[in-house]
């Protein structure tokens, strides 16, 4: 990651978190308050975005919003072509889905193939009333009939760049950079 | 790190780096064991089959679950219902299974080196679930991750094996592990039960127990094999068990936070008293029953998820 050439940079710390706050009043007022609301985050980059929102949610209605991770690995459709193999992380939703209006978060929704997955893995933890999902950045390219109900940025982009999410959390600053090669 | 062999045949082996992927691996599929639906669809389309010339509970279920958790399919032979019974050879059996295109097989065989061989005939990927006196390398990983996880570590700690090392397979791969993720691995058993020359696997070995389990962070006790009694390598179960048995009094010697393992299927009594096996306390051989399914889900995973 840290040998590919930045071509631009899109997004700084300033933008990331009114984009966030956008998202975080957007989420309240179509879901009309956060009653049976919860997020549950895509690891790893929208795992970060999750707790930055959540925090911005509990801020605003004055209490916690129940936070879940979710790792898909487990149903990707590629592991076994895949040359990367992704190391698996935990998921964690100590709290039932059932009934619940659940808003997924992501950092970049580019093919719609993570979202399937964390759809299908959701699903196996419960019967939500409703998956909502808010990513950072939307670059298109979708290969899936999915869309997003919040997104911070629409983002179109050429298919060999490559659209990268960094986070004070794990990167140690916030911007969002379009790079050379995927 | 990418993970890139076809098989697990020992952990002898393993890099250390392995080792900790495996162990790594196994954590995040520890979680799916408690769902409400115990089930991810990782390995959809998958066959595993479960070839098993030897007796076991244990291994065999907990492979089969582990592969059921992934979507797999499994299947399951045993000797005994098998073709073996008429006469057919390993090398021929092997050869009809590898024809109906699985994607791994899991072999327990009573001869050292079953599953090398079988892993140079076949194309697919082969687990050696025990084989012979030789190694079992499932058992010793979900063993490392119990004590990872009860110690925060393995380096540094110390861990005495109590038992017959002679024939034990799980002592043999628990010594190749442990000593390569830098525990202090000592032995004790009657001198009858521990092989020649065994110091140059780098570990001290005594033939008291008491010796060995002084200040042991870890004491992990061997099942004895009621079927080699007949072999003349002990004179009678009560006399093993006055020597090398496991009770509240000579736990006392290893360190207050110690932890007792016990590979299974436990002989009461004999290498370990009922109270111990079952002091919440000391034991945990039940944890170490519930890491060998995600072990095992892991090294099936990263089995068949390889990049090629």
């Amino acid at each position: 990651m840290a040998d590919n050439k930045i071509i631009k940079v899109v997004m700084d710390k300033e933008v990331i978190d009114r984009c966030l706050t956008r998202i975080a009043y957007e989420i309240l007022e179509k879901n009309k308050g956060m009653e049976n609301l919860v997020l549950v985050g895509i690891r790893t980059g929208g795992v970060y975005l999750a707790e930055r929102l959540k925090k911005k949610i509990s801020g605003i209605e004055g209490q916690e919003i129940p936070l879940g991770i979710l790792d898909i690995t487990f149903y990707r459709d590629d592991i076994s072509s895949s040359h990367k193999k992704p190391l698996s992380g935990k998921t964690s939703i100590t709290f039932s889905l059932d009934e619940k209006k659940v808003v997924l978060v992501d950092d970049v929704l580019f093919t719609g193939r993570t979202i399937r997955a964390a759809m299908d893995a959701l699903i196996d933890f419960g019967r939500p009333n409703m998956i909502q999902l808010a990513v950072l950045i939307d670059r298109g390219h979708r290969e899936l009939p999915i869309r997003a109900d919040f997104v911070g940025k629409n983002l179109p982009s050429s298919l060999w760049e490559a659209v990268s999410v960094h986070l004070v959390e794990k990167n140690g600053m916030d911007e969002v950079v379009i790079e050379e090669g995927a | 790190m990418k993970f890139t062999r076809k098989d697990i045949l020992g952990i002898k082996d393993l890099s250390v780096d392995e080792i900790n992927l495996i162990l790594e691996t196994a954590e995040s599929f520890l979680e799916i064991s408690t769902r409400e639906i115990k089930k991810v669809p990782t390995l959809r389309g998958k066959t595993v089959i479960n070839l098993f010339f030897e007796a076991s509970t244990r291994t065999r279920t907990s492979f089969e679950i582990a592969g059921k958790r992934l979507s797999a399919d499994t299947i399951n032979i045993s000797a005994s219902t098998s073709s073996v019974v008429k006469g057919e050879t390993l090398i021929d059996t092997a050869r009809n299974l590898e024809a109906m295109n699985p994607d791994v097989i899991v072999i327990r065989h009573s001869a050292a080196g079953a599953p090398h061989l079988l892993a140079t005939l076949v194309k697919q990927s082969i687990i050696n679930a025990g084989d012979g006196a030789h190694e079992h390398p499932t058992q010793a990983l979900l063993d490392m991750m119990t004590i990872k996880e009860k110690k925060g570590r393995i380096a540094g700690l110390k861990v005495a094996i109590i038992g017959d090392i002679t024939h034990s397979r799980v002592a043999r791969s628990n010594i190749y592990g442990l000593s390569k993720m830098g525990a202090n691995v000592v032995l004790a058993g009657p001198a009858t039960m521990l092989p020649r020359d065994i110091e140059q696997m780098g570990v001290q070995v005594h033939t008291k127990l008491e010796d060995a389990i002084i200040d042991a962070d870890v004491v992990m006790m061997l099942r004895i094999q009621l079927e080699r009694q007949k072999q003349n390598i002990f004179p009678s179960l009560r006399e093993y068990s006055q020597h090398y048995c496991l009770n509240s009094r000579n736990i006392k010697l290893a360190r207050k936070d110690a932890i007792v393992m016990h590979p299974g299927p436990i002989n009461r009594g004999v290498e370990i008293s009922p109270d111990i096996a079952d002091d919440p306390a000391y034991s945990v051989i039940l944890d170490q029953v519930n890491k060998g399914v995600a072990v095992r889900m892991a090294l099936l995973y990263l089995l068949t998820g390889g990049s090629e």
